[in-house]
């Protein structure tokens, strides 16, 4: 059979999704957020909700989704994405209302937004991001930052003594009776992206139906940050982050009540 | 009939946004104001309206959800007092750069710092200067009775509205704990989701069937655009300064001397000035009621007429910066002032008069 | 037994040479340009093996930048 037979509209079994824009990306080769911008665009074009979503942008290197997406968005101050959601929702019921926020925007200068917006849980998603590390702003260290682990603040690894330990928040959020899902997720794989795009479903499922709030971390890379080739970093963080960060569902009011 | 109520400056705030049909408060409790988010929840307008009240986990979270109710396109607000004004100026930097209707009520308390929690006008600075970083102004709106705290929510609502553009009640401890009669406006619905759509083609509150997608942001890393933006904000400044420019005057036709007073100030200086003029002293009066924009025209105008002008502020002398550039140094412009929660009385007035100007006797 | 045959079509241009869907392939289908670049430098992805591809989607599923279709056809 040759590659014209193949190539035909009615074989066609993995298309770029209708709701990504037609623009290229500014994140760098190999980068996390790509991925997953790709599997929110697929879960709403199949959800068919498009039209009712309202995407809330963070300060970090995913400040621009809002470029990438094509549904209506806002744009965050640093951290406060919570906040925006907890409004657009309340003030526009029926609307979809999602943030997507890095590791420093929800677990250090958003952290009270974060656990409060969970613990009142406001009928949205949280999508969050967790690639240890500053990526916008050069390599700093992230709360999320493992110990020993080098970056542009902590050029000699981070110590607890100086910086503090690593923070795991998406336990916190869980133990938190505003939220509904919370779950943890990485995309290195095909088969961790396919999961991590049901969970993003069932989040936004969650957030429509009023379920409360979920949030769904992605354990992630930044290659340039971390300074290894993009296959590199997915096999780098298999083997350190997921010691620290395991994945698997934290919390899932719905199976735990049947 | 009109329906006149007595109630406190705070308490007309949160009737008056119900009525006005405003969508959304979100709020933080701090004194002198904390009477704003806790009549509303007396009130439960989300039974009525469908009003959403909120008390935030703080008052950057409150300014934040304002920010994104605005986006929206929602008539949305939030209060607070000096201390938690300063930690809302972030937010409200960010609702000036991404060209925002909101509504924010300061009931000033003596700063800085903690300061105190009794009245006070230092953030006049904040207010009428931009308060957060870059360049901006907010529409400034300073209430001097019960019943003016009660129509400016109408009217700072329509003024952010029009220009999109946040606007500010700047109101101190007295106007809002004192109580007074007020006659309150009448119920107006709250826009539907149709009028909300037609009215504010840029709302970021879903796609709907229009062909676009709406992005709100304040972020332009291209500096010619960032450059058109700033250009395009500022044009819209200088309508504001064009059309809304609003003050009231007393005894100005034939005054010699000139008190320029604004908020609960302004009636202290009302009676002094009453007391001087059954002393013969011509003395008069210019009260701003648009902080920003100033009626610096109207105050270059009278100073051709007058021999000197006394600034009343309960600060060190934050007003009377704009004066003085309004009048350009043709006449001798002074500050009378008391700090920290001091109010000063008629009488105090009346002295600082005459000892600012020699040829004055009382 | 039937058989699979794939094929994917790459948008060369959106494609930032990352390696992702090299590493992912599972039938070796595809490498990165050794010495062409496109527009904007990259030494993007293509398929060195097409005949070898089974249309799985593993390549398409991983790529940050969504610059990979893919086409499957099983033959019984």
């Amino acid at each position: 059979m040759t590659q014209e037979e193949i190539i035909r509209p009615e074989n066609k079994v993995y298309s770029r999704p209708d709701l990504l824009c037609d623009v290229h990306t500014h994140y760098c080769p190999g980068c996390s957020h790509g991925v997953v911008h790709k599997i929110i665009a697929q879960v709403l074009d199949e959800m068919g909700v498009a039209d009712r979503t309202i995407g809330i942008a963070p300060v970090g290197c995913a400040v621009f989704a809002y470029n990438y997406i094509d549904v209506d968005w806002i744009e965050a101050a640093h951290g406060r994405a919570p906040a925006l959601a907890t409004a657009a929702n309340r003030l526009n019921p029926g609307r979809l209302v999602f943030t997507y926020q890095g590791d420093g925007d929800l677990s250090a200068i958003g952290t009270a937004e974060t656990i409060h917006a969970c613990n009142r849980g406001e009928n949205i998603a949280i999508i969050f991001i967790n690639n240890a590390i500053y990526g916008m702003t050069g390599g700093q260290m992230a709360p999320t930052t493992l110990l020993g682990m080098k970056t542009a603040t902590t050029p000699y690894g981070r110590r607890a003594d100086l910086n503090g330990y690593p923070l795991a928040i998406t336990p916190l959020l869980a133990q938190l009776d505003g939220t509904c899902y919370v779950t943890r997720q990485a995309v290195h794989t095909p088969a961790a992206v396919n999961k991590a795009k049901r969970a993003i479903r069932k989040a936004f499922e969650n957030a429509l139906a009023g379920k409360g709030t979920s949030v769904v971390e992605v354990v992630a890379t930044c290659n340039s940050g971390w300074k290894m080739t993009p296959a590199q970093s997915n096999q780098w963080m298999a083997e350190h982050m997921f010691e620290k960060y395991p994945l698997g569902d934290l919390k899932d009011v719905e199976s735990k009540t049947k | 009939m009109e329906e006149v109520k007595l109630m406190k400056g705070n308490e007309a705030i949160a009737h008056a946004a119900i009525r006005y049909g405003a969508d959304g408060y979100f709020g933080y409790p701090i004194t002198p104001q904390s009477e704003v988010l806790e009549t509303l929840a007396e009130l439960r307008p989300w039974e009525t309206t469908g009003m959403v009240v909120l008390q935030a986990e703080s008052e950057v979270a409150a300014i934040n959800m304002v920010y994104g109710g605005a986006a929206t396109g929602r008539a949305v607000m939030t209060s607070s007092s000096s201390p938690g004004v300063s930690l809302k100026q972030e937010g409200i930097s960010y609702l000036a750069a991404s060209e925002l209707p909101a509504l924010i009520l300061n009931v000033m308390r003596g700063g800085p710092g903690l300061g105190t929690i009794q009245p006070s006008q230092a953030d006049y600075f904040q207010a009428t200067k931009g308060g957060g970083h870059g360049d901006y102004h907010l529409i400034v709106l300073a209430p001097s009775t019960v019943q003016e705290m009660a129509d400016f929510v109408g009217l700072g609502f329509d003024l952010a509205f029009k220009y999109r553009t946040p606007a500010m009640i700047l109101a101190d401890g007295i106007v809002g704990q004192m109580m007074e009669k007020v006659v309150l406006p009448e119920q107006r619905p709250r826009r539907t989701e149709e009028e909300l759509r037609a009215q504010c083609p840029w709302a970021a509150c879903g796609r709907g069937d229009r062909d676009h997608r709406n992005v709100v942001t304040s972020l332009e890393l291209q500096s010619d655009k960032m450059e058109r933006n700033n250009e395009r904000f500022q044009k819209t400044y200088r309508a504001i300064e064009a059309n809304e420019v609003r003050y009231q005057e007393y005894f100005t036709d034939d005054a010699e001397y000139l008190i320029v007073a604004f908020g609960s100030v302004a009636r202290i200086c009302l009676k002094a000035i009453e007391d001087a003029r059954a002393k013969g002293v011509k003395v008069g009066m210019l009260r701003p009621i648009t902080l920003w924009p100033f009626p610096t025209a109207e105050i270059a105008r009278l100073a051709k007429q007058v021999k000197g002008i006394l600034t009343v502020e309960l600060n060190a002398g934050q007003m009377i910066e704009d004066v003085r550039l309004s009048v350009e140094g043709t006449v001798p412009v002074h500050h009378f002032g008391r700090m920290g929660g001091m109010i000063p009385n008629p009488g105090e007035v009346l002295e600082a008069l005459s000892a600012c100007f020699t040829d004055l006797k009382f | 037994m039937a058989k699979v045959y794939g094929a994917v079509t790459i948008d060369t241009n959106r494609c930032k040479g990352c390696d992702l869907c090299v590493v992912s392939c599972p039938a070796d289908v595809l490498l990165l340009q050794p010495q062409e670049v496109n527009d904007r430098g990259y030494h993007y992805a293509y398929a060195a093996n097409p005949e070898k591809c089974i249309g799985c989607a593993a390549c398409a599923t991983v790529c940050p930048d969504a610059c990979i279709e893919v086409y499957r056809v099983v033959e019984k």
